[in-house]
């Protein structure tokens, strides 16, 4: 496929390997921020292959994984009502909520379907005006927009029958949460090319000056990764703090106008839970205005539950921090597997646990 | 989550509310919704997202990754 298959060139890798080795005098610890380009470092092996100086951390990433247990808790109670049909993209359904999952409740006869889009979702209350239809919509800045399209239809339409439980998180509140860590390892970071496609990089420009960070926005295969991260160890080596776009055939320094505009009329920003990492201020975004009436946790009372504190060996905020790998965890591959899952990063197509548990498995990579 | 995948725009269709198209991706074909990159058209490639394309892959640029590397194996 044109635009994919030509980035996935095993020759060419070798070179920017090469590159990289030739650039490389010292230890340098960068994070790649999307699970995508986490999957696709341990899908390709790249990981592996990259000098030993260079050290990876997987960044939080992946939007399901973050989503708080009392939305997935709030979704698996709206679920459980007959008079409610629960809408969902597919990777949420098996993520644990604090007592179960909405695949279960599916098993238990609640009417939990899935949708590739938006507005599908919005067809479905279309299709069935006798039933509250609830979009559980979730995502980072990438989905966002899509998301918003349908409530700008809906209500233009006036269906009124159509609600949305969101969960929208933003990546540059999150960035700067890792850079602000007096713990703080990372030297750098890969920003996220379809992200960055939607959002444009001037929050990146006043974080890599802020923060003396130098960030480069990377696409997804290979060719692009390795790429992105010789353009990112020049810049550690050469002391540069810039904004670099690898992915410029997607990315554009001011985004996309259309998409940020759609979300700009829709939402507004607030503070906002990330599962395993906590609260970060403006992190969110939440229906405002006119679309406020399409927010299920308003147009069904929910309250804003606290998920019970439960005992679990797992350590997926410590891995969604990047503080620690996937193969640390006990439970690592023996109780926690992508069909029986402690954590949301093993059930994700996205997640960090899950990469290591399809392509590296114990020990294998760095 | 994110995903964002590449495909060529072969049919455009125009609504009232929407701008939906035809994209192929390899062997597959699917209704794309244009609404957030009004100027695509026929014979551009788009990435797609959740059903909506979110960008028009911009040829020129798309070659850097092998302008690089042109220049890297220029280099003694």
């Amino acid at each position: 496929m044109r635009y994919l298959d030509e980035y996935r060139d095993g020759d060419a890798a070798r070179k920017f390997l090469d590159a990289i080795a030739g650039a490389v005098t010292r230890p340098w610890t960068i994070m790649e921020v999307c699970g995508s380009q986490t999957h696709s470092f341990l899908k390709y092996g790249i990981d592996r292959m990259l000098p030993e100086q260079v050290a990876l951390i997987h960044g939080p990433g992946c939007p399901v994984c973050v989503t708080p247990v009392e939305i997935i808790d709030q979704a698996i109670a709206l679920a459980s009502r007959p008079d409610v049909i629960l809408v969902s993209y597919g990777d949420m359904l098996r993520v644990p909520g604090s007592a179960k999952d909405l695949l279960s409740v599916k098993a238990e006869g609640g009417d939990v379907r899935m949708v590739y889009s938006s507005l599908d979702a919005l067809r479905l209350a279309r299709k069935h005006p006798d039933r509250k239809v609830v979009f559980f919509a979730i995502g980072f800045e990438t989905t966002a927009p899509a998301n918003a399209m349908a409530a700008v239809i809906a209500e233009k339409e006036g269906v009124d029958n159509f609600f949305m439980l969101t969960s929208h998180l933003l990546v540059p509140p999150a960035l700067e949460a890792i850079a602000s860590a007096p713990d703080n390892r990372v030297q750098g970071f890969l920003a996220p090319g379809h992200v960055c496609t939607v959002t444009g990089y001037v929050d990146y420009e006043r974080l890599a000056t802020n923060y003396r960070m130098p960030i480069v926005v990377s696409g997804f295969e290979p060719l692009d990764l390795l790429q992105a991260t010789y353009m990112l160890v020049q810049q550690l080596e050469a002391g540069r703090c810039e904004v670099e776009n690898q992915y410029s055939r997607s990315v554009k320094r001011e985004g996309n106008p259309q998409a940020l505009a759609v979300m700009d009329d829709v939402f507004e920003v607030v503070d906002h839970g990330w599962r395993g990492i906590g609260v970060i201020p403006s992190s969110g975004l939440r229906l405002k205005g006119a679309y406020a009436r399409f927010d299920a946790t308003r147009a069904f009372e929910l309250e804003a539950a606290t998920a019970p504190a439960t005992e679990s060996v797992c350590i997926a905020g410590l891995v969604l921090r990047g503080i620690r790998k996937p193969v640390d965890c006990p439970a690592f591959g023996s109780d926690c597997t992508p069909e029986h899952c402690l954590g949301a990063p093993m059930v994700s197509s996205e997640g960090a646990c899950a990469a290591y548990y399809h392509y590296a498995r114990q020990g294998a990579a760095r | 989550m994110c995903l964002g995948i590449p495909g060529e725009i072969v049919s455009i269709e125009e609504s009232e509310q929407l701008r939906t198209a035809k994209v192929r991706f390899g062997g597959a074909m699917r209704d794309v919704y244009l609404d957030l990159v009004p100027d695509a058209q026929i014979g551009d490639y788009v990435i797609v997202h959740v059903g909506f394309a979110l960008s028009k892959i911009d040829a020129e640029e798309a070659g850097n990754v092998f302008e690089m590397l042109r220049k890297l194996g220029e280099e003694p």
